[in-house]
This record gives C-alpha cells, structure tokens and sequence, in this order.
C-alpha cells in the first residue's frame, strides 16, 4: 500500500511538472506583452525596456520559468497586474470560498443521489425508477444557467425565500453565508445529483444481478444483510471513484454558476483574470487548478484501492 | 434404496416466465423423489428447463417466473407458496447450493472466511469465533491446505477448483438436508473436476445428504449419481437407475444423447456420431403430440397424434415413448452410425513445427500503473510436431498449457519467439501480416467462441464471400454461386447467407465458420476448441461435419481440445502438452494405451466415461498448474507427478523414449516399465465386454 501511494505521489508530482511547463508556455505565448499591459498603450519604449528589465523579461525562457516555478512553490505567486495587490492572499481567500460553496454542494448531491440510485435499481423497471431516469436525464441535458435561472426565478424572484444574489462579503463564515450558498449549491448538484444517481443505479443493478448475490440469497440472507454487506461494497465503487473526481470539478470548474449567482470563488476569479490578461493571477490559479484536480483524481485512485481487494492486493 | 426416506420431492412440477412472446412453459409437470443418501442426476441440453426445475422447486425464481402448478416438498414441508421470510430459515440452512461458475459465486470482495461464518452464524447461531472454528474445520474437511490463511484470502486469490471446494464447504456447513449441484464443474478442468467429484460424493454421504446434481454432461452423471432423469424441452422423458439407463435407455432422445457423445473406445474403429438430427424446439412452438417426435428415427403416426406419458415400464425405470419395446440398445445404436475409413499411413507433410516458442516479456509499467510480472512467460517452450495431409493432429492438455498460444504462433497471430515453421516445406513468417495471400489461403482457421469471431453486423453470406473475394480472387457472382455451395457443404439451407450471426444459433454460427474456413481451399484449418462452448447434440453434428468435409476435401485439422473423448474421437495423430512442452506424441491409438505418460494416465483416469461399467483406476493430480512464468526444473511435469520416481526427475530433462511407429514419451521411466505399472489403468468390466 505504502509503494502504491509513493508511486501514486510521484505520478502526480511529474503531472504538475508538465501542467506547469504547459501554463507557462502557453501564458508566455498569449497575445500581448506584460510590460504593455502594465503601462499602457502610450508608454515610451525606454520606459517599456526599464519595465521588463525590472521584472526580468529579458532573461532567457527557461529562467524566468525557474523563478517563477521556486516562488510558486514558496508561496510567493507575485502581484496581480490590475489590482496591484498579492496574488496569494486573493486567491486563497477565493478557494475559501470555494470550497464553502463545493462542500455545501456535496453534502446535498452525493448522499441523495446514491439514494436515488439505490432505489431506482431496487425498483428497475417500476415507475419511481422510470421518473429518476427521465428527470436525471432531463436535468444532465440542461445547462447550468438554465437550472439556475429557473431556480432564481422561482425561489428568489418569485417565492423570495432565498436571496437571487451570493455576492458575500470577504471573510463571511460558512453559517452567515449559508443562505446565499444553497441556491448556487442546488443548480451545481442537479447534474452531478442525475449523474451519481444514475451511476449509483446502473452499477447497483449490475450487482443485483451478479451470482454471488444470488448466493447470498440463497444462503438465506435478509434482504437488507444483502444489500448492505453484499450488494453496496460492489456497487459503489464506480459511484466512489466519480465522486472523487467530481470534488476537483466542484472547487475549480464553476465558473458559470459562480458568475450567475455573483458568488466570489476561484471560477469567477480565473475569469477575471482572463478577460485582463492578468498573467500572474491567470498562472497562478491554473496551476492551482491542476493541484486540486490532480489530488482528487489521487484520491479518487486510493479510494478505490482502499475499497476493492482485486488492486489492494495484486 | 426404496426403503429410504424421500427428501425432496416435485410432483407435476410446472414453471413459466411470462415474457414478451407470452408465458413460456419452462418446466412441465415434473416429479422427481430424492431419497437419503441419494443423488439423483438431472440430464439436459441448454434449455430443457433442469435449472429452472430446480431453482422453481425451491422457490428462488426472477421476477419474471412463476410456478404454474404441481407442488415440491423437503421432508414434511410444503415449499411451493412459502413466503420469502419463511424460504429464509430453509435456504442455506436445510438446502444448500453449488453453483456452475465459483468464481462468480463468491462475493470478490469479502473474505472467504467471511462469506462462510455468515451462514454458520445465520442458521447455527454461532458466536463469531465458534463460527470462524466450524468455519476452518469444515474448509479442512474439503481438503483445502492451510484453512486459516484461506479465510483470509479474497475470491480472486485462489484458483477455480479451490474456490469450488469453499462453495462446497459453504453448502455443507449446516449439513443440508439436500444439496442441489448445479453444474458444479463445467468452469473447471479434467484434473480439477475429478478431485471435486471425488469430494461431492464422499461428502455428501457423510453428511447423509440428498443431492440433486444437474448437469449437461453423461459423463459426469454416470460416475456419481444412483438416478438419472433426462429432461428435453421443459420436461422429464426418461428416469432410470444409472446403469439401466446407460445399458438400456429407453428413450429415443436418451438414446441420441448417448450416441451423441464420442465413445472413449481403445479398440473400436472409427465411425460417425450417431447424432440427433433437428435442434430444441422453441418453448413458445411446441410440437403436438410426443415433443420429441419430429426428431425422433423411431417415431410413428401416432406419436404425432397424442402425447405419451412418463410411466414405469420397468421396475424403476421410468419412460414417455410408445415404442419403448422396439428401440436398441446403446451399444447396437452407436454402431449403427456409418463408419469412418481408416486413414491410409505414410500421406506427405503439410505443416511442421519446430522447436517453436513464444514468451511473453515481462510487464514493467510507468509508475507501476498496471500489475508487474519479473519474469517473462514462457507459453509454448519449444514444440516439434508435423500434420500429414488429409490426417487430424490433435492437441490435448489442461488450460494454461499454451495449446491455443501454439495454434496462434502457427498461424501467425502471435508472433513466435524462435523455431520454424514449414508449410509444405516451405518457411512461413512468424507474423500473420507478412505472409503472403498464397499462404492465408492454405492455412485457414475457426475460433472457440463463434460469437466474438463472426461480426455481428455482416450477414453469414458476406462472412464466408470474403475469402473467397480476398483469397481465391473470384469475381463477385462467382463468390454469390460458392457461398451457396458451401452453406449446403456444412447442411444449412442457402437462405442463411443472408442471416446476421444473432439471428443464428451457436451450432449454426459455428458453421458458418467452418464454412468460411473451408472457402479459400485451404490445405490445413486450426481448430481451436470449436466444439466447447456448444450442447452435446450440437457437438456430434459438428463433429460428424468436420470429419465428412475432411474425407471429401482431404484437408488437414489441427484440433486442439481440453476434451479427450473428443479429441480421440476426430484424431489420427495426438500430441498431450503440459505447460508449454509435449509430453507424448503418437498415433491416436498408441496415445490412448499403455504405456502412457504419467501426465496423459492422469488425464485419461480424471476424464469421466459416458459408462458406468467402464472401471478407472482413480490417478489425482495434486495442486494446480504451475505458472508458466515459474517452469519447474528437470521434467516440468515432477511437481504434480504421481510417479515421481527421484531427484532425477528435478534435475533432468527427460529424454524422448520411442515406442512402437512414432510414439514417443518424455519420460525418466523406461516404457516396459510405465506399460507394467499402467496395466489397469482403464479397464472394461469383463463381464460387459462379454456381453458385446
């Protein structure tokens, strides 16, 4: 176990090497120059020349990518070029929030779309299944702006139960802030809620299915003593390893549902970053985007390995 | 055994699943009695309802499936109409089950040990440790080594037949009352099939159980069971004490059955299997009158016209035919079937091996993403063998003994590590895609599983069109006018070439390859187990097919097959492998008497013949195969060799003994010697060959 994970570990660190190298690469490539962008379209070529100088662009590529990769590491990931300030301070603040909002998500999807599933597959071909499966589909089909447009309009705008608006103060703890997170929370878990349920449901009847459960049947086993001991150990492993997965998605990747709700996450900021071609934010949240991503894939991996003796053991 | 109790009984037994066609009568009016200490065999193809039967009469149905009438009984309860809750306290408890695939049966991820103390806790009501201590004790009584490390292992550590003994420990664990064995040992090989048979019997007489064995396999059922019913098409047509039933059926379809499987026979030339003609009937378009009756050679107008019941005709013996009185005996209906010519020596060479191997490198993956092997594996370590044309080669031995790696290496599709390969003395490539059309028109070949090699999307007629176009260079209507011609050859009406493989059944896709396989004309086809995932009617049909089209277009097979029977049964010549190497070599019929290597006696002595009155000395191979990564030194075969005779056998190779014509034998034991200690290995009892 303790070889698997340092092999694991060691896999993950050469993925962030090669992440990193691409995001430099790709950052250095992008249309425009930093030195530009920091003085304007008027700046006079000496002072362009002192600028660069000044933030080491004119050293050789593999240099300044070195400097860059060393302070990254240490935590200094410079400042931002439209707002002056750190870039480490707001981009933690940012995953903070985050990760409130992907916790508050997950504690809504994950338990009831296993039970979801669960039951659909008890109950294949019956028409509670047939509903989970027609509505999952419906909603794994829509996007999130348009789940989250209906969901504003009617419990914002027309119910006024929660508020339309999740723009939360810097530092609001996830108590305060937890009104204004359910919203963005429900539309992030309706696709992932239709995609674990359906998961949870095709594996779970695959099982069902399965001989040894037929064995256990057949040993005279309580239907229940079956499906906890027998039937779920089986059946969740691929629902295990989508969740896992899934979290790297839940803290970096929301960044439609983030602008719609005005929520400040790490979405909206990468998008920010983006459209001001701010270099050092934009590195620094990709790369921070490829750690979270990378961490739940590997703990998606040893989850998996924890959970089936077939690779625990060979 | 009429005096002894009845356990487990069905009486008029009906069962159906209501499916998209309408209620399918799966099982009709079926009565069965076990008694104590009795095990009664329950015979049938694919599709005669004996695991429907079985599952029915314990109330373990899908969701689909339904009792439709009659009643089964354990002892003095009723079962048909018991609530699950009530089904629950009996199942595992007074009715224990052994299923066909071990390695499905058993959850893959829980503990062996677990998965049997849950029973001993459940129905014995045991403490946690006297249930693990019942637990062991009863692992050790199948014979397993080691019981405590065993129930610490999960399923996928142990073997097939290791996991089969723990299923019979499990059944056995509250000693059941009565033990259904459904197919127990089809997923198994000979060697390992015979020490759980062993075990089935002396196991369930010492827990006074009954056993209901089902089965497909004639063989099998001779050797363990008192009683025998034979199902065809949902229903019973014959039930007789083993022997009588063996000796004199009397029943047509029993009577086919046993034609249809090959004789193991030393002496008797060679002739066709008396094969049933026609397949199954469909549930849902059953005949009037005797089901069995289209395909019957002995039916008559009357037999049409109303149908017989199962009634005793003779004392225990039970049958549904009119003509009871008329039909032959086994014996006078095998020899029947028309002869096969005996096959003329000395023909030319076609194919000849030398000194092939192929190995496997070992596995090293980045990060170690996949499982790591050290060692490289060496599948096929250095075969010599030759095909003679219009003659069968066969190529017997357990799987994992590289035979079908042997059969790819010749035909190119995994690449040979060194040797030769001579194709009417000419050197063949080692890689199927540098070899040129000349010689894929030559050497042509037909797969175990005809699903996974016909494309299920091109018709039968495209399939068997394509070498003709690629190879034989026809012209499009001339390849139309040969797919007629050949679907004709392998008896399937011309209609079919327009067919898709799922609109055909596994005999009838089996064809269509054979068929493709003959179209280019080729001068020798690879047959690689063709014949074992088909029903036992089917297999003699096609075992016939495949002989007549050899006779009538002097082709050469190269057949390789776990089967013996088989195996003897198509062959001229036969070579016995054994963990990449041959062990023996020789005319069929020297392979198949003494002496024989201690390999090929184990095998013949594991094999179960179709007849109870055939005696085999029991020969049991201990332990599994080893693995081709680790090949044991001096005689690879020392490990597991019951006349293992010294060090000799660790630290030498064997040298080749020759006998009589080309029979050889890798063996450190003189042949004088091997054929004195092999005297009685198979023997016929004297008073039956009397009787012939």
């Amino acid at each position: 176990m303790i070889r698997f994970l340092g092999r694991r570990l060691a896999l993950v660190l050469l993925t962030l090497l090669i992440s990193s190298v691409l995001i430099f690469i790709v950052t250095q490539i992008l249309p425009g120059d930093a030195a530009r962008a920091i003085l304007g379209r008027f700046a006079t070529p000496q002072a362009l020349a002192n600028l660069r100088a000044k933030l080491g662009l004119n050293r050789p590529l593999i240099l300044q990518y070195g400097s860059w990769l060393v302070h990254y590491v240490q935590g200094d990931w410079g400042l931002s070029l439209s707002t002056g300030e750190p870039v480490f301070p707001l981009v933690a603040a940012r995953l903070r929030n985050s990760a409130m909002l992907a916790l508050v998500a997950f504690l809504m999807y994950v338990p009831l779309g296993i039970i979801l599933g669960l039951f659909s597959a008890l109950r294949r071909g019956k028409i509670f299944d047939q509903v989970v499966s027609v509505t999952s589909l419906a909603f794994i089909g829509l996007p999130e702006f348009v789940t989250g447009l209906i969901l504003i309009a009617i419990f914002a705008l027309g119910l006024n139960w929660l508020p339309a608006s999740s723009d939360i103060p810097p530092d609001q703890g996830l108590v305060r802030a937890l009104p204004r997170l359910i919203l963005p929370g429900i539309t992030v878990s309706l696709v992932s809620l239709a995609y674990i349920a359906r998961m949870t449901r095709s594996s779970t009847a695959e099982v069902l299915g399965t001989d040894y459960v037929r064995s256990a049947y057949l040993k005279g086993m309580h239907p229940l003593r079956v499906l906890f001991s027998h039937v779920l150990r089986n059946s969740l492993l691929p629902t295990v390893t989508v969740i896992a997965v899934g979290i790297g998605w839940l803290i970096g990747g929301l960044i439609v549902t983030e602008s719609l709700f005005s929520y400040p996450g790490l979405g909206r900021l990468l998008l920010f970053a983006i459209q001001r071609r701010d270099l050092p934010l934009l590195q620094a949240i990709t790369l921070l985007l490829v750690v979270i991503f990378s961490l739940s894939n590997l703990l998606a991996d040893i989850l998996y390995a924890l959970l089936n003796p077939r690779i625990r053991y060979s | 055994m009429v005096d002894q109790a009845v356990v487990f009984e069905t009486t008029d037994l009906s069962i159906g699943y209501q499916t998209e066609s309408g209620l399918l009568p799966a099982v009709r009016s079926a009565t069965v009695r076990v008694r104590e200490r009795e095990c009664f065999g329950v015979v049938g193809e694919s599709g005669s309802g004996k695991t429907s039967l079985a599952m029915g009469a314990i109330n373990y149905l899908s969701a689909n499936g339904k009792v439709l009438g009659g009643t089964s009984r354990l002892r003095d309860i009723e079962l048909t109409g018991q609530r699950r809750f009530q089904m629950r306290r009996i199942w595992g408890s007074r009715i224990g089950m052994v299923y066909q695939n071990p390695s499905t049966a058993l959850n893959p991820s829980i503990r062996i040990g677990e998965q049997l103390c849950e029973v001993a806790r459940k129905h014995l009501r045991l403490s946690r440790a006297k249930a693990r201590e019942k637990c062991r004790e009863m692992l050790a009584r199948v014979a397993m080594p080691d019981p405590a490390s065993i129930m610490q292992r999960y399923p996928h550590q142990l073997s097939g037949g290791m996991l089969q003994r723990c299923v019979i420990a499990m059944a056995l664990i509250t000693r059941p009352e009565l033990l259904i064995l459904d197919e127990p040992t089809t997923a198994l090989d000979v060697t390992t099939q015979a020490v759980v048979l062993d075990l089935v019997s002396q196991l369930a007489r010492e827990s006074d159980s009954a056993v209901l064995y089902i089965t497909h396999d004639l063989a099998v059922v001779s050797k363990l069971c008192d009683r025998v019913g034979v199902m065809y098409a949902g229903q019973f047509c014959e039930q007789a004490p083993v022997k009588d039933l063996y000796r004199a059926p009397l029943h047509p379809y029993t009577l086919g059955l046993l034609g249809c499987v090959p004789r193991f026979d030393p002496e008797g030339g060679k002739r066709l299997l008396a094969s049933i003609p026609g397949s199954i009937p469909r549930l849902d378009a059953l005949p009037g009158g005797c089901i069995f009756a289209p395909r019957c050679a002995f039916a008559r107008d009357e037999c049409g016209r109303s149908t017989p019941p199962l009634r005793e005709v003779r004392p225990g013996h039970y049958s549904a035919c009119f003509r009871w009185e008329e039909l032959p005996t086994a014996a006078e209906y095998a020899h029947a079937a028309p002869a096969v010519p005996p096959h003329t020596e000395d023909r030319p060479e076609v194919l000849r091996v030398i000194d092939v191997r192929k190995s496997f490198p070992p596995t090293e993956r980045l990060f170690g993403a996949g499982r790591t092997r050290s060692r490289s594996v060496r599948a096929v370590d250095g075969v010599t063998l030759w095909v003679r044309k219009g003659n069968t080669l066969g190529v017997v031995g357990e799987s994992g003994c590289g035979k079908t790696t042997l059969l790819r290496a010749i035909a190119g599709l995994a690449p040979r590590t060194s040797g030769e390969i001579l194709l009417n003395g000419e050197k063949l490539e080692a890689n199927v895609q540098d070899r040129p059309r000349k010689v894929l028109k030559q050497l042509q070949m037909v797969f175990q599983n005809p699903d996974a090699s016909l494309n299920p999307r091109h018709p039968a007629g495209r399939a068997i069109a394509r070498p003709l176009r690629l190879l034989a260079g026809l012209s499009r209507r001339e390849a139309q006018r040969r797919v007629a011609l050949l679907l004709e050859a392998v008896n399937l009406f011309p209609g079919f070439s327009r067919r898709l493989p799922e609109e055909l059944s596994g005999g009838e896709k089996q064809r269509v390859a054979i068929a493709r396989a003959f179209a280019a004309g080729p001068q020798i086809i690879l047959l690689d187990e063709p014949l074992s995932s088909l029903d036992v009617s089917v297999q003699a049909s096609l075992v016939n097919l495949l002989t007549e089209l050899q006779e009538k277009n002097d082709v050469s097979y190269l057949f390789i097959s776990h089967d013996l029977a088989a195996v003897q049964h198509l062959s001229h010549w036969i070579a016995v492998m054994y963990l990449g190497a041959l062990m023996e070599w020789g005319d069929a019929e020297d392979v198949f008497a003494a002496p024989f290597h201690p390999y090929t006696e184990a095998l013949l002595s594991a094999i179960p013949i179709a007849d109870p009155e055939v005696q085999q000395r029991p020969i049991r191979l201990q332990g599994g195969v080893p693995s081709a990564a680790k090949i044991p030194t001096g005689c690879r075969f020392h490990t597991r060799c019951p006349r293992k005779i010294g060090r000799i056998c660790e630290t030498e190779t064997p040298p080749w003994r020759e006998g009589k014509n080309v029979h050889r034998i890798s063996c450190h034991i003189p042949l004088d010697e091997l054929k004195r200690l092999q005297a009685d290995t198979i023997a016929r009892t004297q008073k039956s060959r009397d009787v012939e």
